[in-house]
C-alpha cells in the first residue's frame, strides 16, 4: 500500500494535484470516514425508508378513518415541503425541544436519519399503496378461492407482484435519497461533502477535492443507479411495462 | 418480436405505474401542489404567529409588525431567487438543448460523451454542483486587462445551471424517443433527410412533450435555490436567518419560516397546476 501512497505523494511534487487523502494518513482516515458515513446514511436511511413505506402503506389500507388520515397528511407534508427545511425542522425544532427527554444521545447523525427516512419514506408509502392497489381483486379472489388465507395472500401473492409493479418508481426514490443525504452537511453531519470541506479548507487544495467529490459521488451513485437497475430486469413481470 | 404477456393478471393501471415511474426516471420527479397543501401551510403560519404573539412581551411590536417590517428585505431576497431560477433555467436550457441534440447524434463518439456528460451531471447531487461552481468559478477574471468581477450569485446560477442542463438534455432525448418510429419512415419515405425530418416533423412534435416535464423542471429549480442560502449567497433563506438572528426572540422561527415556505408556494403553485393543465391536454391519446 505504501507504494501507492508515495506514488500521490510523488504526483503532488511533480504536477501539483494534491490528493492529500491518499498520501496523508491523517486525512485519509478522515475522508474514509466521511465516505462511509455517507454509505451508512444512506444504507440506514433507504431500509428505513422502506421500512416506513410499507407500515404506511399497510396503515392507508386500513379501515380505520383516524389512522389513514394521520398517514395521508404526513405524506403531503413530507412530499411538498424541502428535504433542508425538514432536516432544519427535525434537528433545530423537534431536536431542541426535546433535548431534555432524550438527552445527548440523539445526535445529529441520528436526526438526520430520522429527517431523512421520513422524506423518503413518505415518497415510499405512496408508491407502495399504488402498487398494492395495482393487483386486481380478482386475483385476491382466486388466492381465497385456493384457499390462502389473508396473511398468506399478502405474503405470497400481492406482495411479490406490487413489489415488481412498484420498484422502477423506488428505485428512482431510493437515488434521489442517496443524492439528499449531502443535504446532512447543513446540520454538521460528518459526511462526505462535509469531511471534504474541512479537508480542502486546512490543505487548501479546494479544485482537487472538488474534483474527487463529484466522482466520488457519481461512482457511488453509479453503483446503486446500476444494482438497482440490474435487479429490475432480473425480477421484472414478462411482457409488462415498458 | 413482441414479447407476449406471460402473466396476463395485471391491470392497466400497473403498467401506468411502470411507465409514470419511467418517465420520472428521465424527466425528474413530478412536483404535485394542490390548493390543500397551501391551506395547510397558511394554517402552520397562523399557528405560528399565535404562538409568536403569545410570547410577545409588553411594549414589543406584535408579530405581524414584525413581519411587515421585514417582509420589504425578505422580498429584495425573493427576487433575487428568481433572478437565479430564471438564469439558470435559461443557461441551463440552451446547454441542455446541446447536449440533448448531442445524444441522438448519429456520430458514435459524440453520442456516448454526450451521454456520459448527462449522467455526469445527473447522478451528482446538486449540492456537490453548488460547491463545485462557487469555490472553482475566481471571484474576478481579468479580460483584456480589465478586472471583471464575479458575484456570489453569478457562480450560484452557473452551478445550479449544470444539473438543469443535465436533466433538460435528458427531457430532450426522452422527447425524440418517444417520437413513433413510423413518423421517422413516413418521413423518409417522403424523401426527407435525416435533418429535415429532425427539424421538420420531430423536434416540432418534441416541443409539446417537452414542454411539461420543462416547466416542472422549471419548479423544482426554484426550490432548490434556497440552497444557495448554504453557500452565503444573500437569497430569501439566508436574509430570513439574518432577520431572525437580528431579532434575536424567541418562537418567532415557526411564523417566519412559514412565511417564507407561503412565499414560494405562492409562486409555484400555479406552475404546478399549469404544467397538468398542458400535460392533460398534449396527451397522446392512445
Amino acid at each position: 500500500m505504501q507504494v501507492v501512497w508515495d506514488w500521490f505523494r510523488w504526483l503532488y511534487d511533480t504536477t501539483g494535484i494534491n490528493l492529500t487523502i491518499f498520501y496523508d494518513a491523517f486525512d485519509r482516515t478522515r475522508f474514509a470516514s466521511g465516505f462511509w458515513m455517507t454509505v451508512k446514511l444512506s444504507v440506514i436511511c433507504i431500509l428505513l425508508s422502506v421500512v416506513i413505506g410499507i407500515i404506511g402503506a399497510g396503515i392507508q389500507r386500513s379501515r380505520y378513518r383516524i389512522p389513514r388520515t394521520v398517514v395521508y397528511w404526513y405524506i403531503q407534508a413530507f412530499r411538498n415541503t424541502p428535504p433542508l427545511v425538514q432536516l432544519y425542522f427535525f434537528y433545530f425544532g423537534l431536536g431542541a425541544l426535546l433535548k431534555g427527554v432524550t438527552g445527548p444521545m440523539v445526535t445529529n447523525v441520528t436526526w438526520a436519519i430520522i429527517s431523512l427516512s421520513f422524506f423518503a419514506g413518505a415518497f415510499n408509502v405512496e408508491i407502495f399503496r399504488s402498487g398494492i392497489e395495482a393487483v386486481p381483486r380478482t386475483t385476491l379472489e382466486a388466492a381465497e378461492s385456493l384457499g390462502f388465507s389473508r396473511l398468506q395472500t399478502y405474503l405470497r401473492i400481492v406482495f411479490p407482484l406490487a413489489f415488481r409493479i412498484s420498484l422502477p418508481a423506488l428505485n428512482n426514490n431510493l437515488v434521489n435519497l442517496v443524492k439528499t443525504t449531502t443535504l446532512a452537511y447543513a446540520i454538521a453531519v460528518p459526511e462526505m461533502l462535509y469531511v471534504s470541506s474541512q479537508i480542502w479548507s486546512d490543505e487548501l487544495n479546494v479544485p482537487v477535492m472538488m474534483n474527487v467529490l463529484l466522482v466520488a459521488y457519481f461512482v457511488l451513485v453509479g453503483i446503486l443507479v446500476w444494482i438497482m437497475h440490474r435487479w429490475e430486469k432480473a425480477i421484472r413481470v414478462p411482457g409488462f411495462g415498458v | 418480436m413482441k414479447r407476449e404477456s406471460v402473466l396476463p393478471v395485471l391491470l392497466p393501471d400497473a403498467s401506468r405505474l411502470v411507465q409514470t415511474a419511467l418517465r420520472e426516471r428521465r424527466d425528474g420527479w413530478r412536483v404535485r401542489l394542490r390548493a390543500s397543501h397551501g391551506g395547510a401551510l397558511l394554517a402552520v403560519f397562523v399557528t405560528g404567529c399565535a404562538i409568536a404573539q403569545a410570547q410577545v412581551q409588553a411594549g414589543n411590536p406584535s408579530i405581524l409588525e414584525t413581519i411587515w417590517k421585514w417582509t420589504p428585505l425578505l422580498a429584495r431576497g425573493f427576487v433575487f431567487n428568481l433572478a437565479i431560477s430564471f438564469m439558470a433555467m435559461g443557461i441551463g436550457s440552451i446547454a441542455g438543448l446541446f447536449l440533448g441534440y448531442a445524444q441522438i447524434s448519429l456520430l458514435s463518439p459524440v453520442r456516448k460523451t454526450s451521454w456520459f456528460v448527462t449522467h455526469f451531471f445527473r447522478n451528482a447531487p446538486w449540492l456537490v454542483l453548488l460547491f463545485y461552481c462557487m469555490f472553482l468559478i475566481p471571484f474576478e477574471v481579468t479580460l483584456f486587462g480589465t478586472k471583471i468581477p464575479i458575484p456570489d450569485w453569478t457562480k450560484a446560477t452557473l452551478g445550479l445551471a449544470l444539473p438543469v442542463m443535465a436533466n433538460v438534455s435528458e427531457i430532450l432525448r426522452g422527447a425524440v424517443q418517444s417520437i413513433p418510429t413510423t413518423q421517422w419512415e413516413a418521413a423518409s419515405s417522403l424523401a426527407f433527410n435525416r435533418r429535415q425530418t429532425m427539424w421538420m416533423i420531430i423536434l416540432p412534435q418534441c416541443i409539446k412533450r417537452m414542454l411539461p416535464p420543462w416547466m416542472n423542471l422549471y419548479a423544482i429549480l426554484t426550490m432548490s435555490t434556497v440552497l444557495a442560502s448554504i453557500v452565503g449567497v444573500n437569497e430569501m433563506m439566508t436574509l430570513t436567518q439574518r432577520a431572525l438572528s437580528a431579532e434575536n426572540r424567541p418562537g418567532l422561527l415557526l411564523s417566519f419560516y412559514s412565511y417564507v415556505l407561503l412565499w414560494f408556494f405562492v409562486y409555484c403553485y400555479p406552475i404546478a397546476r399549469w404544467t397538468v393543465h398542458l400535460e392533460a391536454r398534449y396527451a397522446v391519446k392512445q
